[in-house]
């Protein structure tokens, strides 16, 4: 129940700012959403959505820090370590 | 999907558990605070690819898990009244009061509704004026900006037929409560990163600070578990304590004051009993005076709300990570998803349902 989905913002609607409603879709299924919390969210965002209602903006630089880190932890690896996944073969 | 599929990437995942393998020296002892971070670490058999060291404990974070009984008896005592329509998520509809639940009042006749959004409920209650429309209003600091609005709408637009019976719980008491207790095992928490997404992390500070313990806020795919899991075992592995945040792309350390002022208006804090658990402190919330008049708890009478649980379940003693599910004499026998005993065992969220869904007998 603290289940919340990504989507990502087609339309927003006519209507009193504190009731603003808009058209998220999640992969294809488009659902009535409120943005009242989310002010300054604009068409073509990504958004997390908890029973009917817009929580947050996804950042999408803040979205690569995962990846960030596991480059990082990818280069830390010692030398004479098996080498990462995908890479070639070793030197 | 876009911000789903990426963070379930198998190699990217095991890169993790191979940078947390290289990290641990020693035994550890984690709870995530989250049943939905429960749900993936177990779907994702994320449990069994870590290293022996680590121990997940699980948490309370299950808001249909920790109803009291009393308000499931009074909800179920509610829908039988004539001329009412109890509104509810899906997920409240199996969870055992002390004779009944609120599936067992739908099959009986009485009008007992699922819906996705509290907004549904107040949509309801405008197109049914001659019906009272109660909607149950469970849920954590995630749920209760939903639920503010649909009180402030109903009130806006003078919707006469509209109520909540209320049962919200917070997250920071219970942490508390946990941390407070003499038996305690938790070293090191994961923290509910969609609560987090409304209320941001700076409750937790003081708390990662008088107990000197890590706090990850995280979130719920398996990547970010992984890394909120990695993460916290580095703090420990160094000494270190303090609220870190995992969940970037979607938390920031103020949260969203919109929805904070909203929560605010609409409802105080207030004492809470958990299921299972017993009363926590400060650790709910009520509807302000101004909003009484909204309070199906106020505006139905109800008799005979006696709140009993069946002996056997030991649900509080694993929303509290003491035991785990198939600890439970009754697991996987007398409680299973189809016949449960407690609520852990129906929510989508709960430890219970987990274990039993996933497999995990032992």
């Amino acid at each position: 129940m603290c289940l919340a989905v990504p989507g990502k913002v087609m339309e927003i609607l006519e209507g009193p700012p504190e009731m603003r409603m808009g058209k998220v879709s999640f992969g294809g299924i488009t659902k009535d959403i409120c943005l009242a919390y989310l002010p300054e969210v604009k068409v073509g965002d990504y958004v997390l959505v908890h029973v009917g209602f817009a929580l947050s903006r996804i950042d999408e630089e803040e979205a690569q820090e995962v990846f960030r880190l596991l480059e990082q932890i990818g280069e830390l690896s010692e030398p004479g370590d098996a080498p990462p996944a995908g890479s070639g073969p070793s030197a | 999907m876009r911000f789903i599929d990426e963070y379930r990437n198998e190699a990217d995942a095991r890169k993790f558990v191979e940078a947390i393998r290289g990290k641990v020296t020693r035994p550890w002892t984690l709870m995530e605070i989250c049943g939905g971070q429960t749900h993936t670490l177990l779907k994702f058999g994320i449990d069994r690819m870590l290293p022996r060291e680590i121990t997940l404990v699980h948490g309370p974070g299950c808001p249909v898990c920790v109803t009291p009984v009393e308000m499931i008896d009074r909800a179920v005592a509610i829908a039988r009244k004539p001329g009412v329509i109890l509104a509810s998520f899906g997920d409240m509809l199996r969870v055992p009061g002390t004779r009944d639940d609120l599936q067992g009042v739908k099959a009986e006749g009485g009008d007992v509704r699922i819906v996705y959004s509290p907004l549904d409920a107040v949509e309801l209650a405008r197109k049914s004026p001659g019906v009272q429309v109660v909607f149950f209003a469970v849920g954590f600091e995630t749920t209760a900006p939903a639920n503010a609005m649909a009180v402030l709408q109903a009130k806006e637009t003078g919707l006469e037929n509209f109520s909540i019976l209320c049962s919200h719980v917070r997250v920071p008491p219970a942490m508390e409560a946990i941390l407070s207790s003499p038996g305690n095992v938790v070293q090191g928490f994961l923290a509910a990163g969609h609560v987090c997404t409304v209320m941001g992390y700076r409750e937790y500070e003081p708390i990662a600070g008088k107990y000197r313990i890590p706090v990850v806020v995280t979130g719920f795919e398996p990547l970010d578990l992984l890394q909120g899991i990695f993460m916290t075992v580095a703090a420990l592995e160094e000494g270190r304590w303090g609220v870190e945040n995992q969940y970037v792309r979607s938390v920031v350390r103020e949260g969203n004051a919109r929805a904070m002022e909203v929560v605010d208006r609409v409802f105080e804090i207030c004492d809470r009993q958990w299921r299972g658990v017993g009363s926590i402190p400060l650790s709910g919330h009520r509807l302000r005076p101004e909003f009484a008049a909204f309070d199906a708890a106020v505006r139905f009478e109800v008799e005979g709300v006696t709140a009993r649980e069946p002996e056997v379940c030991i649900a509080g003693q694993i929303l509290q990570g003491r035991k785990r599910p198939p600890e439970c004499p009754a697991f996987g026998t007398d409680c299973t998803p189809e016949h449960p005993l407690g609520a852990p065992m129906v929510s989508s969220e709960g430890a219970c349902a987990a274990y039993h869904l996933y497999g995990r007998r032992e």
